[in-house]
């Protein structure tokens, strides 16, 4: 489960400062893909960088994990934060962000050796969930192909089998298929539905193209900042 | 090997894969460049032996020089007489006192009409404390005999026996020693008597050039007295002309070349850091510690070091072998790891400076639509 608890994120702009988002409560629950919809500067991918623990917000929490192991990443540290992303959130960019070195495989691999006292068992459990998750996205065939030989759509499957692959509570999505056809980006968002449902993750989702919204649990509409439409579910506004 | 170290080897090594052809240049240039420095350390090592290896075997806490008025000591110009010697003879704290004589001068062999080159030492036969030296072992019993170092033996062509001429007189060879030079002439070592004669015929005093002084004396103030300086073995090497512009240049030319080593490398790793900038802050947002992205990417530059070092240093040894049959050439650890070793401090010092771009690097970035 992820929590964002009037959330309010200004940036400094000249002597003033501007409010990017807004006292914004939003929750997302464990199997559910929690869509953020708005136009262009409304403040949608703020959000999703306060709840990924890039950014820190001016005040509210961003509470992550389950009742028992509740804990509000807007009070980590830098150091923390990373280990938070590290352990128990998954991201995937809108660009697919693939290390261009790497095969597909390798791409899920690298989750298992990102510093921080990354141990054995840790590296082994990943290492062994790297082929369940290329076959999960079905890229099996194309694992040890590089970015440059794959296509976007095959890309941004690549980055969602790495925001998987450490088995997070949370997943973390921007933007998944502006960079894709409608039919692809079809694919990607009933992909990550599949996902989310089959993982019990808590996925939050940011997009600007509503002709997927059938593939999302809950939908919330941001403008300048605020939330000012739940569609269904979970989703609130303050 | 690499798998320990985490995401050094994993993302690191496979970038030298992924981008083998821009490695391979930088190696290859860190190669070429080890390669500069160690045949420059090399030719250096050689000069220097060809100009001193004689001068550091004079026994002795201190060296002994005239002091000229106008300018600096010089084993060239330096004439000790015979109240000098007996001064420094006398002083408290003075336990010996070696006169030696140092001249250049020509020699030549049998019918040979080629002169060759030789610097002329003039040695007492009872000098304590010389029983080992190489030097002084070759020291001949008689006005008549002179001992040859090997370099001279080699250059005259002669044995054991043979009879050499020097200043016109003829001398028999007594023994051939060690290769020692002064000032890249091979050393012939003679009796006192005969190297003071052997020193006036070629335009000099006849008296001892240096004293080889043993025992804790005022040094500053007998040298005042007697209008000498004495200095410690090493730094009595100044006093040598040849060897002081040598190896200053030599020198100065081998740090510019450490200097740019560092310079090249750390600008490799600047631009290629800030090529993958982006890379970066993805695996920052994924949770990579900046600790182990600066392993990566030192891990990556050690590589590269390592690499192009090892194959510069395996073309020192060889290609230095084949050229010390024909240069003053000196292949030993001096020559060829100590320079490896500073161009990988250098190398990874220059490398360090890219790791500005690694920490300041904002996970904040791979969001968004900017990369």
């Amino acid at each position: 489960m992820i929590e964002l608890q009037n959330v309010t994120l200004t940036f400094p702009d000249g002597d003033n400062r501007i409010t990017a988002v807004d006292d914004v409560t939003l929750r997302g629950d464990n199997g559910t893909v929690t869509g953020i919809t708005g136009p262009s500067g409304s403040g949608k991918s703020s959000i999703l960088a306060v709840a990924a623990t890039l950014i820190r917000p001016d005040s509210g929490g961003v509470l992550i994990g389950n009742e028992s192991d509740l804990i509000d990443a807007a009070q980590l540290s830098k150091r923390e934060a990373t280990e938070l992303r590290r352990e128990r959130i998954g991201i995937v960019f809108q660009q697919s962000n693939l290390l261009p070195a790497l095969t597909g495989r390798e791409q899920l691999q690298v989750m298992g050796r990102l510093g921080g006292g990354t141990n054995r068992n840790r590296r082994g459990r990943i290492d062994s969930r790297v082929e369940e998750l290329l076959d999960a996205v079905g890229l099996t065939e194309h694992a040890d192909k590089r970015p440059h030989q794959l296509s976007g759509g095959q890309r941004q499957r690549v980055a969602i089998a790495r925001g998987l692959v450490h088995e997070p509570e949370v997943l973390l999505v921007d933007e998944p298929t502006s960079a894709l056809d409608q039919e692809r980006g079809a694919e990607i968002m009933q992909l990550i539905a599949r996902l989310t449902h089959e993982r019990d993750t808590a996925t939050v989702l940011v997009t600007h193209d509503l002709v997927h919204r059938d593939a999302l649990d809950n939908l919330v509409t941001v403008i300048d900042g605020r939330i000012t439409t739940p569609v269904s579910g979970h989703a609130l506004t303050h | 090997m690499f798998e320990r170290k985490g995401i050094i080897v994993f993302v690191a090594w496979r970038e030298l894969r992924f981008a083998r052809g821009r490695f391979l240049l930088i190696g290859a240039v860190v190669a070429l460049i080890t390669l500069l420095v160690g045949f420059l350390s090399g030719l250096t090592g050689g000069l220097a032996a060809q100009n001193i290896s004689s001068v550091l075997q004079l026994p002795g806490d201190r060296l002994v020089l005239q002091q000229p008025e106008n300018s600096d000591p010089s084993f060239a110009t330096s004439s000790l007489d015979e109240d000098t010697v007996q001064t420094w003879e006398q002083a408290d704290g003075v336990e010996s006192v070696i006169p030696i004589g140092i001249v250049q001068s020509r020699a030549s062999a049998g019918d040979t009409e080629d002169p060759t080159g030789v610097a002329l030492y003039g040695l007492p036969q009872d000098a304590p404390a010389t029983g080992s030296n190489p030097l002084f072992e070759l020291t001949p019993d008689s006005d008549t005999e002179v001992g040859l170092s090997s370099g001279a033996a080699d250059d005259l062509g002669v044995e054991v026996g043979d009879t050499i001429s020097i200043t016109d007189n003829d001398f028999t060879v007594a023994a051939i020693g060690e290769d020692l030079w002064y000032s890249h002439t091979p050393v012939i070592v003679m009796n006192p008597d005969a190297w003071s004669e052997a020193s006036t015929r070629v335009g000099g005093t006849g008296e001892a050039t240096v004293l080889a002084v043993t025992g804790d004396a005022d040094w500053e103030a007998v040298g005042s007295d007697t209008v000498t300086v004495a200095e410690t073995p090493l730094t009595s090497l100044t006093a040598l002309e040849a060897f002081q512009s040598e190896i200053g240049s030599l020198g100065l030319m081998i740090v510019m070349l450490f200097g740019i080593s560092a310079l090249v490398v750390g600008a490799f790793f600047t631009v290629w850091t800030m090529q993958r900038a982006g890379d970066i802050a993805v695996l920052k947002a994924l949770g990579a510690t900046t600790g182990s992205l600066v392993r990566d990417s030192l891990g990556q530059a050690f590589i590269v070091l390592a690499a192009g070092i090892g194959v510069g240093l395996v073309a020192v040894v060889g290609l230095g072998t084949l050229a010390g049959q024909a240069l003053p050439f000196v292949v030993s650890p001096l020559t060829t790891l100590a320079p490896a070793v500073v161009m990988a401090v250098l190398g990874l010092a220059g490398a360090a400076f890219a790791l500005r771009s690694v920490t300041k690097a904002d996970p904040l970035t791979a969001l968004g639509s900017n990369r």
